[in-house]
């Protein structure tokens, strides 16, 4: 049985605890430095399964910018996220683009879209 | 050209817009935004990452989202003015406006009001005297994002950012997330200036080394960047003979601060406050100059852009009352000193209302001056205790907002002091 | 042997030295190159120094030192008009905080006088604190009327663009490999962009005018490079400092750490003195700057170092002769250095210029041209014009309403204008030295991009080729493709 103890700062409040997770064959078995109920279920999603928001620019032409920022709509696994952003430096999309429209759908077959965070008018040259 | 505007505004941000819409919703029917960018939004629009927006608008955004929901509040008003692309060359004290447009040429606007939403500007490297040559490859991490958020250029390859506050993090990570080799993260003080959320999921998820309590002691290379000597600093943050070590890199970022942009404020001699750098406002944030306001990041630096749009649309309610001759300004001042622990309190002073309508109160926003755990701010007047709030935990870089309840006030007396008890 | 191009006179080196005696030439009937190493004039010695015209007292009378800085100093009050140089005649204080260093401002006063310099005076306290009130623990100050101070980079690019339209050619990047001699004499100056032709060399290299002069055969003295380092204040800061130039009493070395204004309101304190082997290391120190606060504070204890906005250092070029060298070489028959021009050289250059022009067009024979057009068209800053001046420029120029440096006021109509005039902008800090957009406190932390984005435009080159100053220092680079980047 391998058991490991990690420390981490929780960051679901400015608080910042700082816990120290008990991890036994990849399970979380305990958790110490919390201060509210919160930092077992952060340790818990960190260890098997940290997620994260992605933003990133993706190319755009006849904007008045060269660049559209964009945003994932819900969070990916961490270990997929370079991935993802790698991705989409390779994309360019055409203006023009309204905030919230999907840049990407399914990104890397990840189950989450990437959407616009802003608008992007087609511009008059 | 010349017309009578209610409410003038110097600079379209998040602080601007703010104010431009408050003004609006209290009556103001001659409202003008002057910004000088090619768009509205200010620097937000650079600020591609999520995390905004929580507090003011309920929902988390982006910074071009939580721009775009500002400027939806302002358009198509008719008594909301915009102008971009417009420089103000000098606000004079009888509140009239001098601007330059590229199309309309010089401009001159008259006010009975002017909100300053100028906003801050980074510090630089000559600021804090970073020795070495100079280099291409030195750069101010707000013009780095510039170019990689808007303009489509890396500022180079592999990074070493210089101070850990929010935006050197957001950086080291959008540096990564742009293919770059982003090689530490140095910080001359004991602790981080960045919130722990942008420590974890900036600096860790990258495996970026972050220094504490090292500064860099030369940059080198004669044209483009190829390195930095770094050392480490004792208490005094001066660097320690013996612990230098170089780090290889063709980018330094700066982090090292914001400045409150207020160069107009000092040619209209306005009092300025030395350690926010911003003007001294009262809880209206009305400077000392009658009629001229200031909200935002141009009065003291915020954490979050949610405190700066609500300071905003305060400034914006009470210029949109005083321009429709609404606001008096007969009462006596009580001055806000921060003390014991508080390094900044904003408003620094409150003019007291003669009648005090029962749901008037006044917001503090406060910074300390070291990282605390379990501390108490008190607010008192005299022996007399205003408000006593425990804090878990306080941080420089975190701001902290208090209010003081109308049913406190005839409890005011000469003035106002926030301090931490530990 | 081919050549690529052929002049009467290649003058080597575009500093203030290079670029004076190159206006002085081109009144002649003379076709005159000058040939620059770097992408832009004005990258050596002139882009960082005191920028100070010295009244003259301080060189050994009868000196060439102490004959030319009172000559040029003459001849800048006459180029300001013509030119349209920037230039603030303050005067200049040397103060002086001991008994001892009193009795140095007589001697310094003596030696002025017999150097032909005008109207010193010694100040009492009560004086100088009149003039400068932060100046508190000086017992009195020599006072020199006809000194000032200089855009040092503004007068070399105006030199330089005068002789262009006077017909002489300005050739940047273009480095000095070696020469080509018959019978003891140059005829051709071989160089990164292929041999010139030439019938007299000027050698005004600066720092590395030995090295030039030892490729043409001339090894009769060496330059040594003396660091001097600076911090610069915003100019909010000068009513803390002082609104002069003021120097401390001299020294053997140097004349000592100063504190003292610029063109436009800027103070600075500096510089110290270092003997170095390096000619290309300009980086600043700690111990060099606090060496210069150190000093500094002997005049002004309450230094406002919160406003620093930026440090630079600068090498002077110290010839092993202890003088100038001006004229004919002793080895090579035609060539004419003009070397070892540390300060006063700034001041100096000028009447540098008028001596080799002079010489060479009596040896040469050639005629004065007699279309020979002085004066430069006026340039007037966006920020000092007067409101109806900047409304009326907007309406011919619509870029002038665009402002893109905001610390400075300089607007895009004026970028432009420097990247399309005669001697033109190729690089952001050409933009700065030209129009002062990136010398303000944010230190082009916000226009350097746009002057990039501006520069890539007006030059049709693309956004990665723009450089910040010299080759290989590019600004930005392109983002790194999908399979790019770190592995």
């Amino acid at each position: 049985m391998a058991v490991e103890t990690r420390v981490m700062n929780c960051i679901m409040c400015p608080m910042g605890c700082e816990l120290t997770v008990t991890i036994e064959d990849g399970n979380v078995t305990n958790v110490t430095g919390n201060t509210c109920p919160r930092g077992p279920i952060y340790a818990k999603n960190e260890v098997t399964a940290p997620k994260r928001m992605l933003t990133t620019t993706v190319a755009i032409e006849g904007g008045a910018l060269p660049l559209l920022p964009v945003v994932s709509a819900d969070v990916l696994p961490k270990e997929r996220i370079l991935d993802c952003a790698c991705y989409l430096r390779g994309v360019k999309v055409q203006a023009p683009v309204k905030t919230g429209d999907v840049i990407v759908e399914n990104i890397l077959d990840l189950g989450v879209n990437i959407i616009a965070s802003r608008d992007m008018e087609l511009h008059e040259q | 050209m010349s017309q009578l505007y209610d409410v003038i505004i110097v600079g379209g941000g998040p602080a601007g817009l703010s104010a431009a819409y408050s003004a609006w919703e209290n009556g103001a029917k001659k409202i003008i935004v002057i910004e000088r960018d090619r768009e509205l939004g200010g620097i937000l629009q650079q600020c591609i990452h999520n995390g905004f927006g929580l507090h003011h608008f309920k929902e988390e955004l982006t910074g071009p989202g939580y721009a775009h929901k500002c400027i939806e509040l302002v358009k198509d008003k008719l008594e909301i003015e915009t102008l971009v692309d417009t420089m103000v060359l000098d606000v004079q004290s009888n509140k009239t406006v001098i601007a330059v447009n590229p199309e309309k040429g010089l401009l001159k606007l008259e006010g009975k009001t002017v909100i300053l939403t100028m906003g801050c500007r980074e510090r630089t490297r000559g600021a804090i005297r970073i020795p070495g040559e100079r280099p291409a490859g030195v750069f101010t991490a707000g013009a780095a994002q510039r170019m990689v958020n808007m303009e489509g250029y890396l500022p180079g390859h592999k990074i070493v950012i210089l101070g850990s506050g929010d935006i050197g993090l957001i950086m080291a990570r959008r540096m990564s997330l742009e293919g770059c080799k982003v090689q530490a993260c140095l910080e001359i003080c004991p602790f981080s200036n960045g919130l722990t959320r942008n420590i974890v999921q900036c600096l860790n998820d990258y495996d970026i080394p972050l220094y504490l309590s090292h500064t860099i002691v030369a940059i080198h290379g004669e044209k483009r960047v190829t390195g930095i000597t770094v050392a480490k600093v004792d208490e005094r943050m001066t660097p320690i003979p013996g612990t230098e070590f170089d780090i290889e890199c063709d980018t330094v970022l700066l982090s090292v601060g914001l400045i409150p942009e207020n160069e107009l404020s000092r040619g209209l001699d306005l009092d300025m406050n030395p350690l926010t750098n911003g003007p001294v406002v009262d809880q209206h944030r009305e400077t000392s100059l009658d009629g001229f306001f200031a909200a935002g990041n141009v009065v003291h630096v915020h954490d979050l852009v949610d405190f700066v749009s609500e300071e905003a649309e305060i400034a914006g309610k009470y210029a949109a009352l005083k321009a429709q001759g609404k606001l008096s300004s007969d009462n006596r001042t009580v001055k806000v000193s921060a003390i014991d622990g508080v390094r900044t309190c904003v408003p620094q002073k409150i003019t007291m209302p003669a009648q005090i309508p029962a749901d008037e109160k006044i917001k503090l926003f406060m910074r300390v001056a070291a990282p605390h755990r379990k501390v108490k701010l008190v607010v008192k007047s005299g022996d007399n205790v205003l408000l006593n709030r425990p804090l878990p935990v306080a941080k420089p870089s975190e701001m902290i907002a208090v209010e003081i309840p109308a049913a406190k006030f005839n409890l005011i007396g000469e003035e106002i002091s926030v301090g931490l008890v530990l | 042997m081919e050549f690529v191009k052929s002049a009467d006179v290649v003058v080597i080196g575009g500093g203030i030295v290079g670029t004076a005696i190159l206006r002085e030439l081109s009144k002649y009937d003379l076709k005159c190159v000058l040939v620059e190493k770097e992408p832009d004039v004005a990258l050596g010695t002139t882009k960082a120094n005191s920028a100070i015209l010295h009244a003259g007292f301080d060189a050994p009378t009868g000196s060439l030192k102490a004959i030319t800085n009172v000559r040029g100093n003459k001849l800048y009050h006459e180029l300001e008009h013509e030119l349209d140089l920037d230039i603030k005649w303050t005067g200049s204080l040397v103060a002086a905080t001991t008994d001892e260093e009193m009795q140095t401002l007589q001697e310094l006063m003596a030696r002025g006088r017999k150097n032909g310099v005008e109207g010193l005076q010694i100040l009492s306290h009560d004086e100088v604190v009149e003039q400068e009130p932060n100046l508190t623990s000086v017992k009195g100050a020599l006072w020199a009327p006809s000194a000032g101070v200089c855009w040092p980079f503004g007068a070399a690019i105006a030199f330089a663009e005068c002789a262009v339209q006077n017909g002489a050619e300005v050739i940047r990047d273009c480095k000095v490999l070696g020469f080509v001699k018959e019978d003891g004499k140059i005829t051709g100056v071989e160089t990164s962009k292929g041999v010139i032709a030439a019938k007299y060399v000027v050698n005004a290299a600066g720092l590395y005018a030995d090295e030039i002069a030892k490729l043409a055969g001339d090894d009769t003295f060496t330059i040594t490079p003396r660091k001097g380092e600076y911090i610069l204040f915003d100019k909010t800061a000068c009513n803390s400092l002082v609104y002069g130039v003021v120097f401390p009493c001299p020294t053997k070395k140097s004349k000592g750490i100063l504190v003292c204004t610029t063109t436009h309101g800027n103070t600075f304190i500096g510089p110290n003195a270092n003997e170095q082997d390096s000619k290309e290391d300009l980086a600043v120190t700690t111990n060099g700057m606090n060496e210069i606060m150190a000093s500094a504070r002997k005049l002004i204890p309450n230094l406002p170092m919160g406003a620093s906005i930026t440090e630079f250092a600068g090498l002077r070029a110290v010839s092993s002769t202890g003088d100038f060298i001006i004229g004919l070489s002793d080895k090579v028959e035609n060539l004419y250095n003009a070397a070892g021009m540390q300060s006063p050289g700034l001041t100096a250059a000028p009447a540098v210029g008028e001596l080799i022009g002079k010489e060479i067009a009596r040896v040469s024979g050639a005629a004065t041209k007699a279309d020979f057009k002085a004066a430069l068209p006026k340039k007037k800053s966006f920020v000092r014009m007067t409101p109806s001046e900047q409304a009326a420029k907007i309406a011919e120029n619509k870029l002038y309403g665009r402002v893109i440096c905001r610390c400075e006021t300089v607007t895009e109509g004026e970028i432009v204008e420097a990247i399309k005039s005669p001697v033109g902008a190729r690089t952001v800090d050409g933009v700065k030295r030209r129009t002062r957009a990136g010398m303000g406190r944010c230190q082009g932390g916000f226009c350097g991009p746009r002057v990039t984005q501006i520069l890539a435009r007006e030059l049709n080159i693309s956004i990665p080729e723009v450089l910040k100053e010299r080759a290989d220092s590019n600004m930005f680079y392109e983002k790194y493709p999908v399979d790019g980047g770190e592995e």
